[in-house]
């Protein structure tokens, strides 16, 4: 049991359990978004299935990305950089993690088994693999990988890919850049130190600001939009109107009065915002 | 000053209550009154998130004086829109013109006493609105005694407002420090009073 426990500990950071619980959230809610009243064991099967292949995904993303985190100080004291696991436990673990993941997502329907996959695919193959070192615009697929945790729920509850469904994927598409560019404009000297091109290294601090506030307005655009083609009560409309509001607002913060207590705010705001609106939209 | 758990509590129910207001408390009223209680309480959720991201360090942004302007003028105005019928335009434009002159002094270099002047009309004229409207109404039966409530927190966000303008302004009241130990709590006391006030009146 002391085993288990010891190993458990040494692999939840290789998680990373708040960007999972996150995603997984936005799966939940793109299922709750129905309000199909689905069965607790239907929940059950997509949080699981979720929960290991993004679990998955992410313990790939850092095992392929084991070099470049070496050379961040933000990332450096990682497991997989300080020594703690070696590289093929962690290959292994991300590899039975995926498989276990994609396999039961599968088996619970075909279709919301190829959406879990395509964001696995997306994020490991497509954006890790091939275009984070190439150029600052791998985030895009980045962006995508992450949409598709809310499509998948949304799949599961209805069985098709419909326009809801992808209304909810562009909110969380276009909600990345506003989390990620924020990210990687305080970080802006670690990415610099591992060579990974960024928006603000190739574009400049100003156009990525405005790269912020633009994919801030659609991400509140689309979940608004996608709330009242769900049919949401006026009130809860109403909050998340506020809600996009204050992002909003915090973005062009960003480009007319930038500084760095502006840039966390927004970065921290943005993460509560998604949440928040998760639920209001499975309400 | 760095912010304690019970501090974070207490502007976490807050933001909770403010939001709840938004969603359950305000059905059933006309489009004016809708609007203002939003704009009132949303910009009361929004600055008590960014209060919860940034800590107390947030009260010394310049935003700080706007916020603190939209959140009684949108609820006075949501009041006199309701219970002063005759008076609703002029509390329209009293509102629009209040707001725009606080954004007016507050943006541009003015010297001498206008922007304090302003800011004390603006304020003074919305604060006794929301203190008196809800006080009468539920004195007189027109409304349900729980209304009062309303007017209970118009004193409390009257106080709030005072304590802040006058730390913004250098010259605070009581320490910085006692200042910011009540203000938590006098948030989440007015919100509630409120919340409860339109509830039980």
């Amino acid at each position: 049991m002391k085993t288990v426990t010891a190993k458990f500990r040494l692999y939840w950071p290789l998680v990373k359990g708040l960007q999972t619980g996150l995603l997984l959230a936005t799966g939940i809610a793109g299922c709750m978004s129905a309000h199909t009243r689905p069965d607790a064991l239907v929940l059950l099967m997509l949080a699981g299935s979720l929960f290991l292949s993004i679990s998955g995904s992410t313990v790939l993303n850092m095992w392929w990305d084991r070099d470049i985190d070496a050379r961040m100080r933000r990332t450096q004291k990682r497991p997989t950089t300080d020594g703690s696991v070696t590289p093929n436990e962690v290959l292994r673990l991300g590899l039975a993690l995926s498989v276990l993941g994609v396999g039961w997502a599968v088996a619970v329907d075909a279709l919301f088994g190829l959406v879990v996959f395509a964001g696995l695919f997306f994020d490991v193959v497509v954006y890790s693999i091939w275009l984070k070192r190439r150029t600052c615009w791998g985030i895009v697929w980045g962006g995508v990988s992450g949409a598709m945790p809310i499509l998948a729920g949304r799949v599961l509850a209805v069985g098709q890919i419909e326009i809801i469904g992808l209304l909810l994927a562009a909110a969380v598409l276009f909600w990345i850049p506003t989390h990620t560019l924020t990210f990687s404009i305080k970080f802006q000297g670690d990415y610099n130190a591992a060579g990974v091109p960024t928006f603000p290294s190739t574009y400049g601090l100003e156009t990525t600001r405005a790269m912020i506030a633009l994919s801030s307005i659609i991400a509140a655009s689309s979940i608004g939009v996608a709330g009242v083609m769900i049919g949401v009560q006026a009130g809860i409309l109403r909050l998340l109107v506020v809600l996009s509001m204050g992002l909003l607002l915090l973005s062009f913060a960003t480009i007319f009065r930038p500084s760095e207590q502006v840039n966390f705010s927004l970065f921290k705001y943005a993460s509560l915002y998604m949440l928040a609106s998760m639920i209001l939209l499975s309400i | 000053m760095k912010m304690t758990s019970t501090d974070r509590i207490l502007i976490l129910l807050t933001a909770l209550l403010s939001g709840y207001q938004i969603v359950v408390g305000i059905d059933g009223l006309g489009t004016v009154p809708i609007t203002a209680y939003t704009i009132a309480f949303g910009a009361l959720l929004v600055a008590m998130l960014l209060m919860l991201i940034l800590g107390f360090g947030v009260l010394d942004s310049p935003v700080v004086v706007i916020v603190s302007t939209v959140i009684p003028l949108a609820l006075a105005l949501g009041l006199a829109w309701e219970h002063l019928a005759s008076y609703r335009i002029l509390y329209l434009l009293f509102t629009l013109v209040g707001f725009a002159a606080i954004i007016v002094t507050r943006s541009l270099p003015f010297r001498g006493k206008l922007p304090t002047f302003v800011l004390a009309v603006v304020h003074g004229i919305a604060g006794l609105t929301i203190f008196l409207l809800p006080s009468i109404l539920a004195a007189d039966g027109t409304m349900k005694p729980g209304f009062a409530l309303v007017g209970l927190g118009g004193a409390m966000i009257g106080l709030g407002g005072l304590l802040l303008s006058f730390l913004k302004a250098g010259r605070p009241i009581l320490p910085r420090e006692t200042i910011l130990k009540v203000l938590p709590g006098l948030f989440m006391l007015m919100t509630a009073c409120f919340v409860a006030g339109f509830k039980l009146g």
